[in-house]
């Protein structure tokens, strides 16, 4: 009853291409094929964010792709954010600001974080509320959350500048 | 005081692995020829359990096993799982078996365990066992559970009541006969849950060799899970291993020992591979406890003037099928009604009533939010009855600080007397006031009336229970290599216990935090441990890391004195080393210390040191310590819609000594949160057969970024006299007030309608019923 199909992927810019089973979930794949166990699965159902990463550079649940949806797709997961031994601005923005606590949700945060900073270089407080409205966060109350996307979009406003 | 040192909001030291996405959860964590298991779990609410037929699961390509009652060991079959504390009152004590052996008692009950090569197959294969059920008419409401003659939750059961005990404090009834006034309120708060956002899970592995087990799992405490274990499979200390690697969130319900638990150890062993376990979110709303769920009946005698002459009543407190924790909730419960305030005579008749439903554990709060909203629901009747200013009527009734130490009368779940250690409560409710611009609300109020806005404000005042016994564990041990390394029994799931007891340590040393482990919750590394819950591990293990610390840091002064020739009192500990303090440049580092302290093969030790640098404690506190807050919310309501926006919030707390300013404001905040999620949105619904009909996040919701608001915060910091650090206990004075203060903000925005609520959560919908006509006639 496995159906499979062969699929190239690029994930953190590196290629992948081999057999998955069709019904194979993105985050599964990631998780157990890559043993990228970055991304996080909270619920399995779209509503929890947990699993966010980016397919092509847009912000995607990745429990609710499939594997093999994402033939031909760059995938980037929170382990392509810092290069090297460091943090990026976001994330060092995360530990300044106390953004985490338990840590599960953290990747999710921070991926649609990512995306939505490259948009909008310059958010005010109730519009970053409304784009994390989609991530659940149990431990923090989001303050920090909040208050580490707003000190990071400054922090990355003042190295472009 | 140093940048990283106690009272330094220092960085955490969890954070760097966490956001490059290097945490170790337990799904992360892979062994070579692992299998998975899944379990078939019972349809029903309540069901007697005939023929299994594993056959068509057992057919399918990369099935291992299919495990039911029958096919488990002997220890496991004898026993139900282990009741973690028994009390007398706990008439029939029902406990769960590993799976279920003749009935299940809630829908979501193990009843198989599959194993196979991959979570797929093994679901795959646990929709294929065949389960003969016969269904039994269940049991979903306490209140009727209680009626003569009813359906019993338990097939063989004379009764739906789990315990019934008193409370009592002086002569109520004589103080009712007496008093100017008497007012009834009845109050229901509903059940929720931990929802943590990593659900539970394990992994077990058999070590042939050493005949020995190890269970990574997703816990709150790895040595009562270790107990559970021994107990279960009736094994020697060296058999059990319990590791808990990173957590993510725990509030409460992964400090409980699960029926799957037992099976992944026992698959692990006859299949001789390790065998992974990780919940989805459909079983985490089936089969992990939830909380809350009681209903009060409540009568308040005050005198002409608003002073508190007595309280009493009934509790009906909903255990779901089985007890667990025994009578823990509903006895917290009863013991926290006093809260701040004065209260000469409290009788309370309370009954913990089985359902078929998942049972309800500790979760966040623990028993104390509902008091809380039982106890200020009273208050502010008292206030609109008398018509008093809400704050006004809690002025008068606080204990005042010259009445530290105050004993309130009653027998805590520790078995020590409820005996308040200290606090300011006028002084914090004065400051949450002034923060919140209290004085100035009535006029924004009018103002916003004036303009068809309803805005309220309400106000909770809280005393919380915390740093709860028996003690909590730390070995602090410099290797030879000069490490410093922490080992606590204490079991993190966020809060920052590797950051906040490395401080401690560091502070002994006079070294920084990187130049100190922490490692938690993991019983091979220390033989006691109790775990992390009710906002006990600051209270009780950092006590612990500072007086094994400072046994150490003489230890390493002694011996260097002798390496030294110098005598103790000269010497001191900085930088790694142990100086001279007259030339620092005359020193030994912890290293060379550490290798002497050891001592060297065949040679007699030196002096009559103890081998080793190391020590280890385990604090023990004479009772618990109580940390005290108010909250003060304000909100505005749609009345047309029921959604209630949350415009102002704050807090001043008090939880004694701070450790780590950042991450203390962090845990209250995330525990407002939680509390703002329990008061206005979170709601499972069951169905006649107690069905759960709210099983995702899209029907059960949680508060999301738009709907918590920043939070002010006011520490007050009355040390605790109980411990030599003065710490009370922080993680979970968020979520204790904050149920009540936001209904209490609700209804007094409602005022104009004549709305009284008694019942959190109040979700959009139930506003809109409460409101009737008023807001229908809106939108219509
Ligand atoms: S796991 Fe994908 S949204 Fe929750
Ligand atoms: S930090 Fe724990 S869920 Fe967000």
């Amino acid at each position: 009853m496995t159906d499979t199909r062969t699929i190239r992927v690029h994930v953190n810019g590196k290629a992948f291409r081999g057999e998955v089973e069709t019904r194979l979930t993105l985050v599964d794949f990631l998780r157990h094929e890559l043993q990228l166990t970055g991304t996080h699965v909270g619920c399995e159902h779209g509503v929890c964010g947990a699993c966010t990463v980016l397919v092509d550079g847009a912000s995607a649940r990745a429990c609710l792709m499939l594997a093999v949806q994402c033939d031909g797709a760059e995938v980037s997961t929170v382990e392509s954010l810092a290069s090297g031994a460091g943090l990026n601005a976001l994330q060092q923005a995360f530990r300044d600001c106390h953004g985490l606590q338990c840590g599960f949700c953290t990747p999710g945060m921070l991926m649609t974080l990512t995306e939505f900073l490259r948009d909008n270089p310059d958010p005010g407080e109730a519009q970053v509320r409304d784009v994390l409205s989609g991530n659940l966060c149990r431990c923090t109350g989001y303050q920090g959350i909040v208050d580490a996307a707003l000190a990071a979009a400054k922090r990355m406003r003042e190295v472009r500048l | 005081m140093s940048l990283t040192g106690f009272g330094a909001s220092a960085p955490r030291k969890e954070d760097p692995a966490l956001l490059r996405g290097e945490g170790q959860f337990v799904d992360d964590i892979h062994f070579p020829a692992m299998l998975h298991a899944a379990f078939v779990r019972s349809p029903h609410a309540h069901a007697s359990i005939g023929r299994i037929d594993k056959s068509a699961a057992l057919a399918l390509p990369g099935v291992h096993a299919v495990f039911a009652f029958a096919d488990l060991p002997e220890p496991v079959r004898r026993q139900t799982l282990p009741l973690l504390v028994p009390h007398p009152s706990l008439r029939a004590p029902r406990m769960p078996y590993a799976l279920a052996k003749d009935e299940v008692c809630y829908a979501g009950e193990p009843v198989a365990c599959v194993v196979a090569d991959s979570r797929y197959i093994a679901e795959d294969a646990a929709d294929r066992v065949e389960v003969a059920y016969e269904p039994l008419p269940a049991v979903n409401d306490c209140r009727a559970a209680l009626a003569p003659g009813t359906t019993t939750a338990h097939a063989e059961a004379d009764s739906n009541v789990a315990a019934r005990f008193p409370v009592q404090v002086g002569d109520a009834d004589r103080a009712f006969a007496g008093a100017a006034h008497v007012f009834r309120e009845r109050i229901y708060q509903h059940r929720g849950g931990p929802f943590f956002m990593e659900c539970r899970g394990a992994v077990a592995r058999y070590e042939k060799p050493t005949d020995a087990y190890t269970l990574f799992v997703s816990s709150q405490g790895s040595h009562r899970l270790k107990r559970c274990l021994l107990d279960m499979f009736d094994l020697g200390d060296h058999q059990v291993r319990v590791v808990t690697p990173d957590v993510g969130g725990g509030f409460g319900p992964k400090g409980s020992f699960y029926p799957e638990y037992v099976n992944l150890a026992f698959a692990a062993r006859v299949l001789d591979r390790p065998v992974k376990w990780i919940e989805d979110r459909r079983e985490n709303f089936l089969a992990t406890h939830q909380e809350r769920d009681q209903y009060w009946d409540m009568e308040i005698a005050v005198d002409r003037d608003g002073h508190i002459l007595g309280l009493r009543g009934e509790l009906i407190h909903e255990t779901g099928a089985y007890v667990p924790w025994g009578i823990v909730l509903p006895w917290i419960a009863a013991t926290t009604v006093p809260g701040p305030y004065v209260i000469p005579s409290f009788k309370l008749d309370v009954v913990s009533v089985y359902t078929n439903k998942i049972q309800t554990t500790p979760v966040r709060g623990a028993g104390r939010p509902e008091a809380v909203v039982t106890m200020e629901r009273l208050m502010d009747r008292v206030a609109r009855e008398l018509e008093l200013d809400p704050a006004e009527v809690r002025r008068r009734n606080f204990i005042r600080p010259e009445q530290m130490p105050y004993n309130v009368g009653i027998i805590f779940r520790d078995g020590r007397p409820v005996t308040y250690d200290s606090g300011d409560y006028p002084a914090c409710q004065a400051a949450a006031l002034e923060a919140s611009g209290y004085d100035g609300f009535r006029q924004r109020q009018a103002q916003a009336r004036s303009l068809g806005r309803h805005i309220g404000i309400g106000i909770a005042n809280a005393v919380e229970a915390t740093g709860l016994g028996p003690y909590e564990s730390a070995t602090v041990r410099i290797s030879t290599s000069g490490k410093i390394v922490v080992y606590t029994g204490a079991t993190p799931q966020g809060q920052s216990h590797k950051t906040t007891l490395g401080q401690i340590a560091a502070e002994q040393f006079g070294v920084g935090l990187d130049d100190v482990t922490v490692v938690t919750g993991d019983t091979a590394a220390i033989s006691l441990g109790i775990g992390t819950f009710a906002a006990r591990t600051a209270a009780n293990a950092g006590p612990s890391v500072h007086l094994a610390g400072l046994e150490v840091a003489l230890k390493a002064k002694t011996i260097a004195a002798g390496m030294m020739e110098c005598l103790l009192e000269d010497l001191e500990l900085a930088d790694g080393y142990v100086r001279l303090k007259s030339a620092p440049d005359v020193r030994k580092s912890l290293r060379e210390i550490a290798v002497r302290s050891v001592g060297m093969p065949g040679f007699s030790m030196a002096g009559e040191l103890e081998p080793g640098l190391e020590h280890t404690a385990h604090f023990t506190p004479a009772q618990s310590a109580y940390s005290n807050g108010t909250h003060v919310a304000e909100v505005e309501v749609d009345i047309e819609t029921g959604a209630v926006l949350i415009l102002r919030y704050t807090v001043a707390h008090d939880c004694g000594r701070v450790i780590n300013p950042m991450v203390v404001d962090g845990q209250v905040i995330g525990g407002v949160a939680h509390g703002i999620g329990n008061a206005l949105f979170e709601r499972l619904v069951y169905d006649d057969q107690a069905q759960l009909l709210t099983g995702t996040f899209a029907d059960y919701l949680l508060p999301l970024a738009t709907d918590v608001p920043r939070i002010d915060l006011v520490h007050l910091e009355t040390p605790s006299p109980l411990n030599p650090l003065g710490i009370k206990g922080a993680g979970e004075g968020g979520t204790i007030p904050a149920i009540a203060a936001i209904v209490s903000a609700v209804e007094n925005a409602l005022a104009p309608f004549g709305v009284r609520i008694a019942e959190a959560p109040v979700t959009p919908q139930r506003i809109v019923e409460l409101l009737g006509s008023h807001a229908l006639g809106r939108t219509r």
